[in-house]
């Protein structure tokens, strides 16, 4: 079924009866040529392009939960592409290019908004990283601006600009920054996915890997044993788990970011705003909430949950920058688990295992790399060699020091990106 | 979350500073193999459940290995890293 | 409507208050939507997305519908916030009013806007998503409005510590509370009321044969009087966190007028050892055809209202239930002298004996009317259909435990069948129990004794003792509750400011959102300002319904703090304007100001820029001058944000040869080197100087950035690595002022205030000495950061402000005088010295140049990994320094690196700038940056761009330092 403004309207006039299911509901079968583990963003994108680009379709997408359960639900749906390392820049640019034709792309309205993003600056150090940043930008094709502090101020004015005890000295504004409906994303994925032929089986815990002679043969799973040629891992929050169950220890440990949505407003922020120096971003959902989070809980946990004292640092952060939200209430507090690499970059890799891909190490990074994540970890599952925007995300980077992507500079300290 | 310091008794975890996994305590000798090196910095078990970590109380300097459930948090001891590295 | 005889306030002073305008009054005790009813105002909201006009639903926090903005605080509940004297409340989501209100043309649009039609439009043409749909869709969501140019929020911060938090004082917490508190316990009782008591205040059936308040009141006394006991009313627990550690709003000042000395709202962090939840239950509305109309209340509610505050909420009611508590809520409001119209039960063996009201047994309700405010209801039964005509419609559905402060730690609910409920998970929270309503308990005298046990099974965590219950006699009969109930039809709402209908929770399931996170997510329910607290369980149960599933197996969403909303002027309170981060001065900070230097952060620290002079009217020419004084005169700088830390021990030496590339056991006494740190992933983490002050004492100094990485990293080195070093590390960087004196006539200067000879011979470059300065126990070092002569002198911080004047006096009739940190800035690129700018973390003592350093025959962090082969290619980016072709060619930090002839793309790139300036002494623009192979290409011309300040420079490749290179003016 095609979704457009016409077919809703037929069918709110037949009375909405003629819906009809975004995904099937398919058992699995007791054999796939390709297994993706995890009905995430990634996951569900990796399964679409593995059909759309490679024509793979016998696919099977394994979700111990229900499709976009995890971190994809749990977001601040920012989409961005202002990195600055060589190998994040380039992949990032293709994943903001992919989530322009989105809509298109999947017929499904995933209310990608353009609403322009600015990182605020407020030393003249943190200036010239910025100007470092855009420069970077620019030279890969991304749209940068640098703004003074008048040029912030015609944009944000309500920002505190006179008491403030880090003063904004200005901003790098990225136009085409935004953000998007989180779960859209996944279900129109999804629903692309399954129209290609792809098999989505939720409620389907995968329990262990099956490997022999040092190649993948499938999966065991909560609803049976699975044969496959070819199993990607794709599970973020999960890696270390999933990825024992082939021997693998990875270099990732896991940690909480909170986020925070308020009650619905009326329009009062229009773009997304980052704030370095307290560690707070913020944006207003279409809906009216203000979405917002900080930095991590620091300490490694899966309970997506945090605790008060980066709640309070956050609220505290948004209080300087922003005095008139103090006003506004906190709805909802909720905890993503992030996959923590050594130098904050993602991982999309083979592994020393004959058929079996890894696509994990997001850090914070993972929403806006949904598209760009699945176009490369298709690629690779379906070519055997890794694209070229994604050529730098290997797993063997840590153990040659060669081509870290460090964008903090914080170092292998795995907590502290 | 409160761990309890050693010296100081319990406290909120906004006093303490957290550094990852226990890890930490085995360092490598110098001419170990390239390989344990690796792992000592880079590979971790990331257990879902209990976990060793290294915690430092800020206000008195000490470092701490905290056993904790990554699941739960509940936090089930505390050793002084110094007693922990013998 | 008033009602004499009924309610706790009568005879309260009146109070005067407006509604969109309008003037009303009240009385003191009176909510907002108490008041309102008592005037007969029944409209008091619209909804979300269809704009439907609203009533109160409820008489507590969890109000969907009348939601008003008060004093400049958006999606105020109604039923929550009380009336002061001259409060201004007005209505949200209306316009022009909320009695005409355009967008309610959205209701005749819901055929077509129903449950996700969202994701299945407005993807055409691409452009109109931003430009026209969701601009539209952006104005038409939202409930209240936020003013940036209010004032700003007073709120406050605090802790609190107990042994037992009660949580809600309903008879399970009041219970409890007593308990606790006869066994000596510290006890903290929060209730979110304004008025504690909970439902005893809101029923009539007697305690002790008394009217329950009566004995509210006594316990109240009695606690009131214990020490051991905080009483904390208006005070909502909202969130329970690890560690026994609990989030509360108290709402300080909210039911008063503003006044500037008192804070609105208090965030409070209470650590208790145990806890005991009695937030009590909350009644769900049930689905039926026009089932949102202003009037349409719940039935527990409208008792409320009448009992509590003596307010009928219309004067002919219908009562519509599926248990025998709805039945309550008939005999109260028949008892009150209202007519009771009849009392609708779904169940066909329902009976009210002796009713003096018609009881209608299997009978339900299939629509009502009224456009503003219910009219008439249409009952279906066995006797068939009838019209009444009624002004309140009260609604039972049952009630739902309040278990969401049990699963915040992420346990799941259980489905009890019996009582309908879902019931809070076993040890969900370890430190918690679960009392009263809450826990199922529906009874008085359960919930009584309920609260009792509970605290006695927390007393006995403690080690206490609770005493012999002592409880009053009470109502135990628990209302029979008959089976959920949907009346088919249109318009069944069951999220009500959401706007979620039942036919929208039936189409997520037909377009295969079955999970019940799916079905929340499509249909947004739950996702209001009252996060489902009355919908999300009927909910639950129409999706099991149409998946033809058992409730249990559905399961709920997840609990998510905060239970209720808080601002976020309240849990970031104190963060405003300077109160984000503390401010850390120097010693010179007055002299500084004294001089008109504007001082600038770094880090916590503040620091001048530069020391205007006279007829200088931009920062460039103050600079210019600074250097050109340091570099042909004597400058003074404040240097002591710098980290300092005191090293001791016979170990000492044996420390620093670990945490630093280079070996400091080597170090005569007397003597100063420069060390690098590496993290031990093999990259830089920080520099500095280290002085050998003698055999088992070294004074470190470190970056203003990482003076508190560091000292936490030698902590970890002594404590962890290298237990067995016999070594103390203890950081003095507020113990001690250092300035730093710099240019050809330093050594005047600080000849003139040390007591220790300064010859060359005598103190030669990278010398140390404690010596005295005026008088004072002092060090010396003769140090330098900017390429010249240099010494920084270090005296016992108190002595900073008077030593520093004294410097800046003596520098100035030498033809000297103050620098800031533009002029320190330049003086150190000049020579090539690197700051965290080139140290930014991505590199290594190879990239800097400094490979050499790296000992080859010790042990030291980073060692290791600095040998990986990715961290010493040839082809990595390498520091080099960069001078325009050209005079006038300008250098910017940030910029990026190309060959002569490439396009700036990112293939092509070969490195960036890292700092820049003016050099005032060489009369040309500098820079330092990172290149690839930089160190081979000393001489080539690149190509600077610096796309996002419009630059673009020729420069050529040289050697970092531009300055001296030989170090002649340093050694003097």
């Amino acid at each position: 079924m095609r979704y457009s403004g016409f077919r809703v309207l037929a069918e709110g006039l037949r009375g909405n009866r003629g819906w009809t299911r975004a995904w099937r509901d398919p058992a699995p079968k007791d054999r796939y040529d390709t297994i993706i583990i995890g009905g995430g963003g990634h996951g569900l994108s990796t399964a679409y392009y593995l059909a759309r680009n490679h024509g793979i379709t016998d696919v099977a997408v394994l979700e111990k939960g229900y499709l976009g359960g995890g971190n994809v639900g749990r977001n601040t749906t920012i989409v961005r592409a202002n990195y600055f390392l060589p190998g994040n820049s380039e992949f990032y640019s293709h994943s903001l290019k992919l989530w322009e034709g989105l809509e298109a792309e999947l017929n499904y309205n995933v209310m990608h908004s353009q609403r322009g993003l600015i990182n605020l600056f407020h030393s003249d150090s943190q200036r010239d990283a910025f100007v470092r940043r855009g420069n970077a930008m620019a030279a890969q094709g991304d749209d940068a601006i640098l703004l003074d502090r008048e040029g912030v101020r015609q944009l944000l004015p309500y920002l505190d600009f006179d008491n403030a005890r880090f003063p904004i000295h200005g901003g790098l504004f990225h136009p085409r920054g935004g953000t998007a409906r989180h779960d859209a994303v996944a279900w129109g994925y999804a629903r692309a996915a399954d129209r290609r032929g792809v098999d989505l089986i939720q409620n389907c815990e995968v329990t262990g890997i099956d490997i022999e002679g040092g190649r993948v043969v499938g999966v065991q799973t909560t609803r049976g044993a699975i044969r496959a040629r070819r199993v990607g891992i794709v599970v973020a929050g999960r890696s270390s788990q999933v990825a024992a169950m082939a021997g693998l220890r990875l270099p990732i440990e896991s940690h909480v970011l909170q986020a925070f949505v308020t009650e619905g407003l009326k329009p009062v922020i229009h773009h997304v705003i980052s704030f370095g120096m307290g560690h707070f971003y913020i944006s207003q959902s279409d809906k009216g909430g203000l979405v917002f989070g900080g930095d991590l809980d620091f300490y490694a946990s899966y309970a997506a949950r945090g605790n008060l004292p980066m709640v309070e640092h956050v609220m505290e952060a948004g209080m300087t920058l922003m005095p008139m939200i103090g006003r506004a209430r906190v709805l909802r507090s909720w905890g993503g688990i992030m996959d923590m690499s050594p130098d904050g970059s993602p991982i999309i890799d083979r592994t020393p295992i004959e058929g079996l891909y890894l696509n994990c190490g997001w850090n914070y990074g993972g929403f806006k790399a949904v598209p760009a994540s699945g176009w490369c970890m298709a690629h690779l599952m379906a070519t055997g060699q890794p694209h070229e925007v994604a050529a730098r995300y290997r797993l063997d980077r840590f153990a040659t020091g060669r081509g870290l992507m460090d964008e903090e500079g914080t170092g292998a300290q795995h907590s502290l990106h | 979350m409160r761990v309890t310091c050693p010296w100081c008794g319990e406290r909120d975890r906004r006093e303490f500073t957290v550094q990852g996994d226990e890890t930490a305590l085995r360092r490598p000798h110098r001419d170990a193999p390239p390989e344990d090196w690796h792992a000592y910095i880079h590979l971790r078990d990331n257990p879902a459940g209990r976990l060793r970590e290294m915690w430092y109380h800020d206000p008195c300097g000490t470092w701490i290995v905290v056993e904790r459930d990554t699941v739960t948090h509940a936090v089930h001891g505390t050793t002084p890293a110094r007693e922990a590295a013998r | 409507m008033r009602v004499a005889g009924k309610g706790l306030y009568q005879g309260a002073p009146p109070v005067s208050f407006r509604f969109d305008g309008v003037a009303w009054h009240g009385v003191e005790g009176d909510t907002l939507a108490s008041a309102l009813l008592g005037e007969g105002v029944r409209l008091m909201g619209r909804s979300f997305k269809y704009h439907r006009p609203r009533g109160v639903l409820s008489a507590g926090s969890e109000e969907p519908n009348a939601l008003v903005c008060v004093d400049g605080v958006p999606n105020t509940r109604a039923t929550m916030q009380e009336i002061w004297e001259g409060m201004e409340a007005t209505s949200q989501n209306a316009r022009p009013s909320l009695r005409f209100d355009v967008l309610a043309v959205n209701d005749w649009l819901a055929p077509f806007i129903g449950a996700g039609f969202y994701y299945k439009t407005f993807m055409w043409p691409r452009s109109f998503w931003e430009r026209v749909y969701e601009p539209l869709i952006r104005r038409a969501a939202g409930l209240g409005r936020l003013d940036p140019s209010a004032g700003p929020l007073l709120c406050e911060k605090a802790w609190a510590f107990c042994d037992v938090l009660v949580i809600g004082a309903g008879p399970a917490g009041l219970s409890a509370a007593l308990a606790a508190g006869r066994a000596g316990a510290r006890v903290i009782l929060a209730d979110e009321g304004a008025r504690m008591g909970g439902r005893l205040l809101a029923e009539t059936d007697p305690l002790d044969g008394q009217p329950p308040h009566l004995w509210v009141e006594r316990v109240l006394a009695e606690l009131v009087q214990m020490p051991n006991v905080r009483l904390m009313p208006r005070t909502t627990v909202t969130g329970v966190h690890d560690g026994g550690t609990f989030a509360a709003l108290e709402r300080v000042s909210l039911h008063r007028a503003p006044r500037a000395d008192l804070p609105r709202e208090c965030f409070w962090r209470i650590v208790a050892r145990r806890a005991v939840l009695c937030a009590g239950a909350i009644e769900r509305p049930l689905p039926f055809p026009d089932n949102d109309r202003p009037g349409v209340m719940l039935a527990g509610a409208v008792r409320a209202y009448l009992n509590h505050w003596g307010v009928a909420a219309g004067r002919r009611v219908v009562v519509f239930g599926n248990n025998d508590d709805a039945h309550r809520t008939a005999r109260d409001c028949h008892a009150a002298g209202l007519t009771v119209a009849a009392l609708v039960d779904s169940r066909p063996e329902a009976a009210m004996p002796g009713a003096p009201f018609p009881v209608l047994p299997g009978a339900r309700i299939a629509g009502t009317r009224g456009r503003l405010g219910l009219s008439r209801v249409t009952v279906e039964g066995p006797q068939g259909r009838q019209e009444i005509e009624a002004d309140v419609l009260a609604v039972s559905g049952g009630w739902s435990p309040s278990v969401h402060l049990a699963c915040h730690l992420g346990a799941r609910p259980v489905w009890d069948d019996r009582l309908q409920a879902f019931l809070p998970p076993p040890g969900g929270v370890p430190w918690m129990t679960v009392a009263g309503a809450a826990a199922g308990e529906f009874t008085t005298a359960g919930c009584l004794r309920d609260g009792w046990r509970a605290a006695s099974a927390a007393l006995a965590d403690l080690g206490l003792r609770a005493p012999d219950p002592d409880l009053p006699e009470a109502e135990g009969q628990a209302p029979a509750q008959g089976p959920f109930i949907v009346v088919e039809g249109r318009r069944q709402f069951v999220d009500f400011q959401n706007d979620v209908t039942v036919k929208d929770i039936r189409l997520a399931v037909q377009e295969g959102f079955c999970s019940v996170e799916h079905m929340k997510r499509y249909t947004t329910l739950g996702m209001a300002t009252d996060q489902g607290k009355t919908g999300n369980v009927p909910a639950i149960a129409i999706l099991s319904e149409a998946l033809g599933s058992p409730v249990a197996a559905t399961g709920t969403t997840t609990f998510r703090p905060p239970y209720t909303p808080v601002s976020i002027g309240a849990m970031g309170a104190g963060g405003q304007g300077m109160g984000f981060a503390p401010r850390r001065l120097t010693t010179s900070h007055a002299a500084c100001l004294d001089r008109g230097a504007p001082m600038i952060e770094a880090g916590l620290w503040y620091r001048p820029g530069y020391f205007p002079r006279p007829g200088e009217t931009t920062w460039r020419q103050s600079c210019d001058r600074e250097v050109t004084m340091v570099r042909q005169a004597v400058g003074v700088a404040d240097v002591s944000t710098l980290g300092k830390i005191d090293i001791q021990g016979p170990d000492a030496a044996a420390l620093l040869d670990f945490v630093y590339c280079n070996t400091f056991s080597t170090l005569p006494v007397g003597r100063v080197r420069y060390g690098l740190m590496l993290r031990e992933d093999g990259h830089v983490m920080d520099d500095g100087t280290t002085a050998r002050l003698g055999g088992n004492r070294y004074i470190m100094t470190t970056t203003t950035a990482a003076a508190g990485q560091v000292m936490r990293h030698l902590d970890f080195v002594t404590q962890v690595l290298r237990p067995d070093l016999d070594v103390h590390c203890v950081s003095v960087t507020e113990q001690w002022a250092q300035f730093s004196v710099a240019g050809p006539r330093s050594r005047d200067l600080v000849q003139a205030v040390v007591d220790a000879d300064l010859s060359d011979a005598a103190f030669p470059y990278m010398a140390c000495a404690e010596a005295p300065v005026m008088g004072v126990p002092g060090r010396v070092f003769r140090i330098s950061f900017s390429g010249e002569r240099a010494y920084e002198l270090a005296v016992p911080a108190r002595y900073g402000a008077s030593l520093y004047r004294l410097l800046v006096a003596y520098a100035e009739s030498l033809g000297g005088g103050p620098y800031g940190m533009e002029a320190l800035n330049v003086l150190r690129i000049e020579k090539g010295y690197i700051t965290h700018a080139e140290i930014h973390g991505r590199t290594t003592a190879f990239d800097i140049g400094m490979e050499r350093m790296v000992s080859k025959t010790k042990d030291c962090i980073g060692w290791a990994a600095s040998r990986r082969p990715g961290l010493l290619e040839a082809d990595r980016e390498q520091l080099v320094g960069l001078r325009p072709v050209a005079q006038d060619g300008v250098i910017t930090a940030g910029a990026h690196l190309y060959r002569r002839e490439d396009p700036a793309t990112r293939l092509n790139g070969q490195g960036y700038v890292t700092s820049a300036c003016w050099s005032p002494t060489l009369g040309r623009a500098l820079g330092l940056g990172f290149l690839r192979r930089g160190r081979e290409r000393h001489g080539e011309v690149v190509r600077l761009v610096d796309a996002m300040r419009g630059v673009e420079t020729l420069c050529e490749v040289t050697d970092p330092v531009f300055l001296d290179p030989k170090g002649e003016r340093l050694r003097g």
